[in-house]
């Protein structure tokens, strides 16, 4: 127990609390999000400022985030009717609109389909294709990444083949894949697992090689082993950089996914794109489209969703 | 056989984690006692070498408050960084409570410039740190943790991430992170020399302070001459590079020391001393650069 309560010790602490308040609600977001929060607050403990506050509390929403938001959805409103006023019209200067289909068409489309069990078949066929080829990538890139970024020589004979192999589009892989792997469906998992496969090795071995030499010092000082290191240090500190990767290679999966369905496979949405086109049912080229881009987006999210907690010190900063 | 195999790990608990009375026992029992002897430190190769530190001889007393000072470049953290384990000794030898000191290890709490808390890990994980890597379960890395963190003054701050305090905040987990191990020696490095002015001189208020509760040796590297004369039993100016000793000043000032130190008559003569020490050596190394 402490016994002298000293004057200094406290002092030195109402400074500090002062920094840090700064420090913290020093952020634009935090600051407007408590100011819109407490006059609701306050509305519960009595009646009459309610009538005032809420309408304020709505408004400084609005300026901070529904304003956003709106501009946004009105910007794809804009483009719908463009393109339904191109495609109504048949516009044919520099874009042709002739063969395309308005968006109402394309709508009416998408409701058919959501009702026919095959479109739901190819969606989850691409999906389990993501699933695998993804996990495998992330696992092995994970892991190769950290290897190369601690030893020297791992680095120095991989990096050959990252660096010449990187560069080859997923659509090139085809005819090699499907010689060398037994069904067609194992090819399409291969080259969907290679486009992952690289942008998490390069930016997991980048993290790991960021790290900052003072903190594993620090560690090692205060008796951490070599592998405590690794698990406290290293890794957590290339957190931020492996996540990036995650992100970039879920992108870069349904990207080959898709160029791997295109020429080869029998269900799966890229297949259905293209057959579309081939059996002249243009608007399910549109909505195949719509499908690639919304999974894509939805998959790249919920990676970022799900490394959240992993990043929770890097948010809490306050800058973006 | 089976109980003894039983009783072992927690006889060793115990032993490494000892109360706050133990370890002021443990620290009458002379612990903390460093010597170094004939210590030169080459950095590179024959014609290349970089002699950073030559012929040094210290030995610090269990229990005292030593600061080294010298001029920037002058070799006083590589001497720290071999106590440390960090560097390797070219010549000599440096030994903490007679072992020689081979390789970094939780005997010796380092406390750094700034920015070596590990970001990811709240304030409370950061104390916790050192005590669960010397083998305490989390429950008792933790309660020690918050122990220490009440020791500086921080228990308010626990679950927060180190990137939310102010400097000054930072530095104290780092004296707290430091301390729960319970060293033989805390080895602080320039500590304060990142933080403004008036935070500094809080900060080594309250460094006195946690001290003279816990009466640990402390080795702290400074070029701070008021900083040193003030904390200090001993100052040990450094020469300009190659780092030799070249005054060994003990310090008698009174403990427990305030402000009013600073206009003491005894701090006035010993500060001048020192400035004109350092000043002298920072001609010669201004010197020795012109004719390179």
């Amino acid at each position: 127990m402490r016994t002298k309560a000293t004057p200094a010790p406290a002092l030195v602490l109402q400074g500090d609390e002062i920094a840090a308040g700064f420090t913290t609600s020093g952020r634009p977001h935090a600051a407007a999000d408590t100011a819109a929060a407490m006059p609701i607050n306050s509305a519960n403990d009595s009646a009459i400022p309610a009538l005032h506050s809420r309408p304020a509390a709505i408004k400084k929403w609005f300026q901070q985030k529904g304003r956003h938001i709106a501009v946004r959805i009105f910007a794809i409103i804009l483009a719908a009717g463009l393109w339904q006023a191109a495609s109504a019209n048949e516009w044919n200067f520099l874009l042709n609109f002739e063969n395309i289909p308005t968006p109402v068409t394309v709508g009416n489309e998408f409701v058919e389909q959501l009702q026919n069990p095959t479109f739901y078949t190819h969606l989850g066929v691409s999906i389990k294709r993501i699933l695998i080829a993804y996990v495998l990538a992330a696992l092995l890139g994970i892991f190769l990444g950290v290897l190369m970024g601690r030893y020297a020589v791992v680095e120095d004979i991989f990096i050959p083949y990252i660096e010449i192999l990187r560069p080859i589009p997923a659509v090139a892989w085809i005819p090699l894949s499907i010689l060398m792997l037994p069904t067609e469906e194992s090819s399409i998992i291969f080259i969907t697992f290679l486009g992952a496969l690289f942008p998490i090795v390069l930016n997991t071995l980048h993290g790991v090689e960021q790290t900052p030499s003072t903190l594993v010092r620090a560690a090692r000082s205060f008796g951490a082993s070599d592998r405590a290191i690794l698990w406290h240090v290293i890794i957590p500190g290339a957190m931020p950089s492996i996540v990036a990767g995650l992100a970039i290679g879920m992108g870069v999966a349904w990207f080959s996914l898709l160029a791997g369905e295109i020429i080869s496979g029998q269900y799966g949405i890229g297949y259905f794109t293209w057959t579309s086109y081939q059996m002249v049912e243009y608007p399910h080229i549109i909505i195949g489209m719509l499908m690639i881009g919304a999974l894509g987006t939805t998959s790249t999210a919920l990676v970022k969703l799900a490394a959240k907690p992993l990043l929770r010190w890097q948010s809490d900063k306050g800058s973006r | 056989m089976e109980t003894s195999s039983l009783e072992k790990p927690q006889a060793r608990t115990v032993l490494r984690y000892p109360s706050t009375d133990t370890l002021r026992r443990r620290q009458q029992h002379n612990r903390g006692h460093v010597s170094i002897a004939d210590l030169s430190i080459r950095f590179g190769q024959d014609a290349n070498a970089h002699i950073a530190v030559q012929n040094f001889n210290l030995t610090i007393e269990p229990g005292e408050f030593v600061c080294l000072l010298g001029p920037s470049g002058c070799g006083k953290s590589t001497v720290m960084n071999a106590l440390a384990g960090f560097i390797k000794a070219s010549q000599g030898n440096v030994q903490l409570d007679g072992k020689t000191v081979e390789k970094p290890g939780p005997d010796r709490g380092m406390v750094f410039q700034q920015h070596s808390l590990l970001p990811w890990k709240t304030v409370l994980e950061n104390v916790a740190f050192g005590p669960l890597m010397t083998g305490a379960t989390k429950s008792q890395a933790e309660s020690l943790a918050r122990t220490f963190l009440e020791v500086v003054g921080l228990s308010a701050y626990a679950e927060r991430f180190p990137n939310t305090l102010s400097g000054g905040m930072q530095q104290r987990v780092g004296i707290a992170r430091a301390l729960a191990n319970y060293p033989s020696v805390l080895l602080m490095d320039e500590p304060f020399g990142a933080l403004d002015a008036q935070t500094r001189h809080m900060m080594q208020e309250n460094l006195l302070e946690i001290w003279s509760e816990f009466r640990n040796t402390v080795l702290f590297v400074t070029h701070d001459i008021d900083e040193a004369v003030y904390l200090a039993d001993r100052v040990i100016v450094m020469s300009a590079a190659p780092g030799r000793l070249i005054e060994d000043i003990r310090i008698d000032l009174p403990r427990p020391r305030t402000e009013d130190v600073y206009s003491d008559p005894a701090f006035i003569s010993i500060k001048q001393r020192c400035l004109k020490l350092i000043r002298d050596e920072t001609m010669k190394a201004f010197a020795q650069q012109n004719q390179a």
